[in-house]
């Protein structure tokens, strides 16, 4: 419902091609240039880890997905997209700006890992935008995700929805 | 030192992480003589007890055999209409994942205060479902025997009785307990509405070793007798299948009539309970758990321990008979005449309520000296299923 309210505030088009795009980013004007050749395919199966994952439950439209994404390697590791089954569109986004002007946009060049870093995906933070929910994701129940990595592996694990009415303080002034 | 280490175990949850029926239960049923009483000048627990946990998975749900906790709250839930199987099992998929979270001291998922999460000091969440859960679900031909007769001193009121799904809260930090009650609460919102909420407390380790028997808001010892083994007169072991390694529980809203029992001199009172109310020897004994004499007779011949004394009436012969009583005392508002609302939150656990807890209430009921001052005034009944593991949720053998 939240996510519906600050649709006005998005400045740009959530286009399924994007992702895409994102991904050429990654190889390219990613922050950390060493993802994709480092990381070869094998390793990068099991270079990343997801803990407490969560989606916020709708009824329809737009929601997000939240949780740890750990790199278990000595290498960065880029998300470069990420699917479920349900929606048929997914974004990887960030939020940007300040105070009032703080908007949701897709991320360009994914989501970089760090080398046995973390990255927290959170309300307010980096997320997986949901842009097209068709059937209701009713608080308990369990979605399915797949995250694509720079060197086209996968990565699959399972969000639990809940309820969740936060979030709209990061789009306040002051916070 | 036997009691040394079991607190200090108690401290750093490692006796009570074994998990087995004895290492959880240390401390708290074995009965503590008072020769045995720990120097109470050393506050060994003073700096560290907020990191203390209690494990949460296991045969059996934590709250039941842990050493009582110093606040609990009690949450009746109603569920919602068209709250069926498949509801119950997401419902009971997020609240075991916020319990196993905030148990061990980490923030519930969407936790929107998470910095409150890191001090679980000994918090439990139990969950038991009441009647209307099993017909929401389809399964009453697996609903165990929950039903309690209408008991003659009985006023029960609604607002205290009766719901579909409980919620034991535990812990020894009543803002942890807000915390984890509250994050509880809301992620109900969706499948239940609330009942009741019912509040109690019990004297904190700081203030008296764990493991003594402590006294109700009447000053009485309460909760002195307990079971010798809580395989048999508190896991179900036969049933359902679904429910082994769970239990029953009764919940009781007991509320005390506390002027009158002003009134009352210390003779009656004693003579009321068949105890002392300063050590809580029987009125044939000296210490808190000598044996009563019941047959025991004064120089008229009468007996010492009255027909209808609490301690006589509320005994039960076969240990493995006894229920496990783990209540907290509830204290609310104080009139305008300075009269407060006290009592006992009675909580007790046992495989079997027909034959543990209703013969015994019914002989309390029908002449209970101590029904003078007594009133229940909320009843409620509930099966807990067994543990879970890491992988698992509460409920899963039934909703799955």
């Amino acid at each position: 419902m939240n996510i519906r309210a600050i649709v006005p505030a998005l400045t740009l088009l959530a286009l399924p091609l994007t992702a895409c795009g994102d991904e050429e980013g990654a190889a390219g004007a990613a922050p950390s240039p060493s993802a994709s050749p480092v990381a070869p395919a094998q390793a990068a199966k099991a270079a990343l880890t997801i803990t407490d994952p969560w989606v916020k439950t709708t009824d329809k439209g737009m929601t997000a997905a939240f949780g740890t994404i750990a790199n278990t390697t000595g290498a960065d590791v880029t998300v470069v997209s990420a699917a479920t089954p349900a929606s048929a569109a997914v974004e990887l986004h960030e939020v940007v700006g300040a105070g009032g002007e703080m908007k949701m946009r897709p991320r360009r060049g994914g989501f970089v890992v760090p080398a046995h870093g973390r990255l927290e995906l959170r309300p307010g933070g980096l997320h997986i935008m949901l842009m097209d929910v068709t059937a209701p994701i009713e608080p308990g129940g369990r979605v399915a995700f797949t995250l694509t990595l720079g060197d086209r592996s996968t990565v699959r694990f399972t969000a639990l929805a809940k309820d969740y009415n936060g979030g709209n303080e990061t789009y306040e002034p002051g916070h | 030192m036997g009691r040394d280490i079991t607190r200090r175990g108690l401290i750093a949850g490692g006796a009570v992480a074994a998990g087995s029926t004895l290492a959880a239960t240390g401390g708290y049923l074995a009965a503590a003589r008072p020769g045995d009483r720990p120097a109470p000048a050393a506050p060994p627990a003073a700096a560290a007890t907020g990191a203390a946990t209690e494990p949460f998975h296991g045969p059996h749900q934590a709250g039941i055999a842990t050493a009582p906790q110093t606040h609990a709250a009690f949450l009746g839930l109603d569920l919602r209409p068209g709250t069926g199987r498949e509801a119950l099992g997401r419902l009971m998929r997020i609240l075991t994942d916020d319990a196993r979270r905030l148990t061990a001291g980490r923030a519930g998922l969407a936790d929107a205060q998470p910095e409150l999460a890191d001090i679980p000091a000994r918090l439990t969440v139990t969950f038991g479902f009441g009647p209307g859960l099993f017909e929401a679900a389809g399964l009453e031909r697996e609903r165990p025997d929950l039903d309690l007769p209408a008991f003659p001193i009985d006023r029960l009121r609604d607002r205290w009785s009766g719901g579909d799904l409980l919620v034991q809260l535990c812990a020894d930090d009543t803002v942890t307990l807000a915390h984890a009650l509250r994050l509880i609460a809301k992620d109900a919102r969706a499948f239940a509405t609330v009942r009741w909420t019912q509040r109690g407390f019990r004297r904190p380790p700081t203030s008296q070793p764990a493991g003594l028997t402590q006294r109700n808001l009447m000053g009485q010892l309460d909760g002195t007798v307990q079971p010798a083994d809580l395989g048999t007169a508190v896991w179900i072991a036969g049933g359902p299948a679904w429910l082994r390694g769970g239990t029953l529980m009764v919940l009781r809203r007991i509320r005390m009539d506390l002027e009158k029992w002003d009134e009352a001199d210390e003779g009656a009172k004693e003579f009321s309970i068949g105890r002392r109310l300063a050590g809580g020897a029987p009125l044939t004994g000296r210490e808190e758990h000598d044996e009563p004499d019941f047959e025991a007779t004064d120089r008229l011949g009468f007996r010492v321990i009255h027909d209808d004394a609490h301690i006589r009436l509320a005994r039960t012969a076969d240990p493995s008979r006894r229920m496990l009583r783990r209540s907290y005392n509830y204290d609310e508002e104080v009139d305008r005449d300075g009269v407060t609302d006290s009592g006992l939150l009675f909580a007790s656990y046992q495989a079997d309520i027909g034959r543990q807890f209703v013969p015994v209430q019914r002989r309390l009921a029908a002449t209970d000296l101590l029904n003078a001052w007594t009133v229940p005034v909320g009843s409620a009944a509930f099966a807990l299923p067994p543990g879970c593991a890491p992988d698992g949720w509460i409920g899963e053998t039934l909703l799955a």
